[in-house]
């Protein structure tokens, strides 16, 4: 099993394929649409993000409150296209490990190709498995923003599949549909 | 007169959204271990092995099935001897929707304003919609949908010349588009006939039926497994990632439409459709 912890380098990234499974340690970040939006806008400000995006690795989720006694609620993935406005040039920026649902816009995959990046699935819809494989949370960023904050997260065995790999392989181009 | 009290419906709501979010309907856990047997792609078999732990994981701990606890609609059938006390309809089920989600550690979905989208912090307003009927009978129809799959339903207005075959291609083709987007399998809900918002409304309204009811006309109940086969057909598959189901069920609702109308809406329900209907 291929396991993958950030920070993450262009070799890192080459190394996968498209349908390889892997396994996710340590940190990743959690943002979604408005989250995304305030760190491009931020971005576009000259402003200083609330993290450093190199060789990092962001989930698109938007988690449940978390139960008592529990780390985090439900907390499977949203459907990644929503992002697509905004992943170049976070992309450009550094990151390199996008994990969501769906398959991505063409630009998304140009950035990809170019600067080195991979994308994985998560399994849409299995949020009560996701959320046990999530051990630690901290909101670091957009409290204001509920369900949509920037959020900091521990994980351990997380499971993903390659959906697009930094060749612009897809998964999602391999069936008839 | 039947009275009944605002403060019984509001209960009945709030206990039914924590249900609905956190117990799969048993004729979809059902299909589920069906298709388990019946996928030929071993990575499409591995999800929904894992679609069916998350199912096991969600009752047991009482956590939201998905994170998208989505919009609540709440299709309600009411019989004209009711009169309920002590407040409105609408907001004893606005407000049992608010206890439920804040009991239930549900995620907060809704936004204020299109433009806006200040989040309303408590998942409501409902989508409500009222049917008036002889009796003394209150049932409602939890349906709380998350946007995966909302976002991927279409409507169009054919021309009646296309008839069967030009709804058949529709179809397919708004499963197509929606690809991995509304998490398959799907449960496909189909409304034809009426008008522009009868159609959507039909569309909605099918994916409450179980999907191992089918439609009552024969005929229409032939499309409906034929409609199932084509989209498996497709080869998207578990998680749109290739594979023999791409769907476990298709409900068709139609109704009487106009001479030059032949509307046709899909509203795609995602492997995790949540459903409870109670009567009061």
């Amino acid at each position: 099993m291929i396991v993958l912890r950030a920070p993450l380098n262009g070799e890192d990234i080459k190394s996968l394929k498209t349908g390889d499974e892997v396994r996710l340690e340590g940190t990743i970040y959690a943002a979604r649409d408005a989250a995304h939006k305030n760190m491009v806008d931020a971005i576009h400000k000259g402003e200083v993000l609330p993290f450093d995006l190199q060789g990092q690795m962001i989930y698109y989720v938007g988690p449940c409150p978390a139960p008592p006694g529990k780390a985090i609620g439900s907390a499977g993935p949203t459907t990644s296209g929503r992002m697509d406005a905004y992943a170049p040039l976070l992309i450009e920026l550094g990151l390199k490990v996008m994990i969501g649902k769906g398959n991505r816009s063409p630009e998304v995959i140009a950035a990809m190709r170019k600067h080195s990046a991979v994308y994985l699935a998560a399994v849409g819809g299995a949020g009560a498995y996701l959320a046990g494989k999530i051990e630690a949370v901290e909101t670091i960023a957009y409290p204001e923003l509920g369900p949509e904050a920037l959020l900091k997260i521990n994980v351990r065995d997380f499971p993903c599949i390659v959906a697009i790999d930094c060749r612009g392989d897809n998964i999602y181009d391999l069936n008839p549909a | 007169m039947r009275c009944i009290q605002y403060e019984e419906i509001k209960q009945a709501v709030k206990s039914a959204v924590i249900k609905a979010n956190t117990r799969l309907p048993d004729d979809i856990l059902e299909a589920l271990r069906t298709a388990v047997e019946n996928e030929k792609s071993s990575r499409g078999r591995m999800f929904l092995e894992i679609l069916l732990e998350n199912a096991d994981i969600a009752e047991n701990e009482q956590m939201a099935l998905c994170q998208d606890t989505g919009m609540v609609s709440v299709d309600i059938e009411l019989g004209q001897e009711v009169s309920i006390s002590g407040g409105s309809l609408e907001e004893a089920v606005n407000e049992g929707v608010k206890e439920g989600y804040r009991e239930g550690f549900f995620r907060k979905s809704i936004v204020s304003d299109p433009f806006i989208r200040k989040n309303t912090g408590d998942n409501t307003p409902a989508i409500i919609h009222t049917q008036l009927d002889l009796g003394d009978h209150l049932r409602l129809t939890i349906f709380p949908k998350g946007a995966g799959s909302e976002n991927m339903g279409r409507l169009a207005m054919l021309k009646p010349s296309q008839g069967i075959e030009g709804v058949k291609d529709f179809i397919l083709q708004v499963v197509r588009e929606a690809g991995a987007n509304a998490c398959p399998p799907l449960i496909v809900g189909v409304g034809i006939g009426g008008n522009m918002e009868k159609a959507a409304y039909l569309a909605k309204k099918a994916l409450f039926r179980p999907i191992n009811v089918p439609n009552p006309s024969s005929d229409i109940a032939a499309l409906e497994e034929e409609i199932l086969m084509l989209i498996n057909a497709l080869g998207i598959g578990p998680q749109g990632m290739g594979g023999d189901i791409t769907a476990l069920g298709v409900n068709i609702n139609t109704f009487p439409t106009h001479i030059a109308c032949l509307p046709v809406a899909v509203s795609l329900g995602c492997h995790c459709t949540r459903r409870v209907s109670i009567e009061i």
